[in-house]
């Protein structure tokens, strides 16, 4: 390669790696400072803001859906294996909210229930038929495979 | 083993490149459209529909594939851009700065089908997660490349500015990637793994591989047939883009 060209090329990797460098350091320190989401627990610990705006995020607790009849408006328990918190919503859930399903919620505190103005269901990264998932459950019913052949449902 | 090199060399000349572009041209188009009728109609079709998300997780098909070549295509126009820039090759600055245009296209397309995507099934049509933002950011430094490349009066130098700001957004790659990884997102992580088990069921990963396979040569003929003109725009009064014009003017 001849000089000019060696100097180019050394030039533009210094650039690119000083970029590099750059990002990779602001990606290093949000990862320290972005929280996108509290569990219940940390709420429970204190964690979340009290009097703003946070999101609470686990899965939707078996069992614990309740709508109220002739509203838009549902109740249901979000928890995070440890700890439960109460969710109060009034408008259309996702396709994909249900008992099971991660979802992530935003709102406020109140009464010490949760007050959400927006429902998110997060779904994984699987697809697979219908009859594949049911098998796939049938066997593990019967011979208690590990959970994490299914590929888990939350995440 | 100099017969790949000797073959390159004559191919970065313009008249050669464009009249193998040429020849090429209607075998990508051909084979982009055929694959990709056969994907489309093996994903919207005969794929069984998803244990969670019923028949609407189809958009997959478009969605992945798209999602695909946003930084694919951004790969190509870095590495054609690090030529054009260290080698000052006439056809690697077309090449790169056609890239933008058709990945821009399909960074678009991405963020529009996943929008269409989210709305029903995660109850939002955006939301600032690292995923989301960081594709979105692509979609900007596509603007970026394209929009220094038309501010510029001179062809060539116009290249190479944007060429060096395509090279520098070349950190977005790993982040968009691996954002899934990195952070706490909405959207979910990798499906389809290269290394590694993936995470769908046979009779679906077919099509979206074939749709993948039809985008990839879909990309290559559209930045081939760009590049011609772009070639034709740059060597404009060169003899060979001369005798052509005159050639087609007397057919």
């Amino acid at each position: 390669m001849n000089p000019v060209r060696k100097r180019r090329l050394i030039v533009i990797s210094l650039i690119v790696l000083a970029v590099g460098i750059a990002a990779a350091l602001t990606v290093f320190a949000l990862q320290q400072n972005m929280t996108y989401l509290y569990s219940p627990s940390e709420v429970e610990a204190g964690h979340a803001p009290m009097h703003a705006r946070f999101r609470l995020g686990g899965v939707v607790k078996e069992g614990s859906i309740h709508r109220v009849p002739g509203t838009l408006t549902t109740d249901f328990v979000v928890t995070d294996r440890f700890h439960d918190m109460r969710v109060q919503y009034t408008g259309i859930l996702p396709d994909l909210f249900r008992e099971g399903q991660s979802v992530i919620t935003t709102g406020l505190m109140q009464n010490g229930q949760f007050d959400a103005s927006e429902v998110l269901a997060k779904h994984d990264e699987t697809y697979m038929p219908k009859e594949v998932a049911d098998a796939i459950a049938k066997a593990k019913a019967e011979h208690r495979i590990p959970a994490a052949a299914q590929g888990g449902g939350t995440r | 083993m100099k017969i790949i090199p000797l073959w390159l060399h004559k191919l970065s000349s313009p008249p050669a490149f464009y009249r193998f572009a040429g020849r090429l041209r209607p075998w990508l188009f051909g084979s982009a459209l055929l694959l990709g009728a056969v994907g489309l109609y093996g994903g919207l079709v005969l794929a069984p529909p998803d244990y969670q998300q019923g028949d609407a997780y189809r958009i997959i098909f478009i969605h992945v594939p798209c999602a695909w070549m946003s930084l694919f295509g951004y790969g190509c126009m870095a590495v054609a851009a690090l030529i054009a820039l260290v080698w000052r090759i006439k056809l690697a600055e077309v090449i790169a700065m056609e890239c933008a245009p058709v990945g821009a296209a399909f960074t678009f397309i991405t963020l529009v089908t996943g929008s269409l995507w989210g709305k029903p099934m995660w109850g939002t049509w955006w939301t600032w997660d690292a995923r989301l933002t960081s594709e979105l950011v692509l979609l900007f430094l596509y603007f970026g490349v394209i929009g220094l490349f038309n501010a510029i009066e001179d062809r060539r130098r116009a290249a190479r500015a944007a060429s060096l700001l395509a090279l520098v957004g070349i950190v977005n790659l790993p982040i968009v990637h691996y954002s899934v990884v990195w952070w706490n997102t909405l959207h979910q992580g990798s499906t389809v793994n290269l290394f590694g088990k993936s995470h769908i069921s046979g009779a679906m990963l077919w099509p979206l591989l074939l749709m993948a396979l039809a985008t990839h040569l879909y990309f290559f003929a559209s930045v081939l047939n760009r590049a011609r003109v772009g070639l034709l725009a740059v060597e404009g009064g060169k003899d060979w883009a001369r005798n052509l014009i005159a050639e087609s003017a007397n057919a």
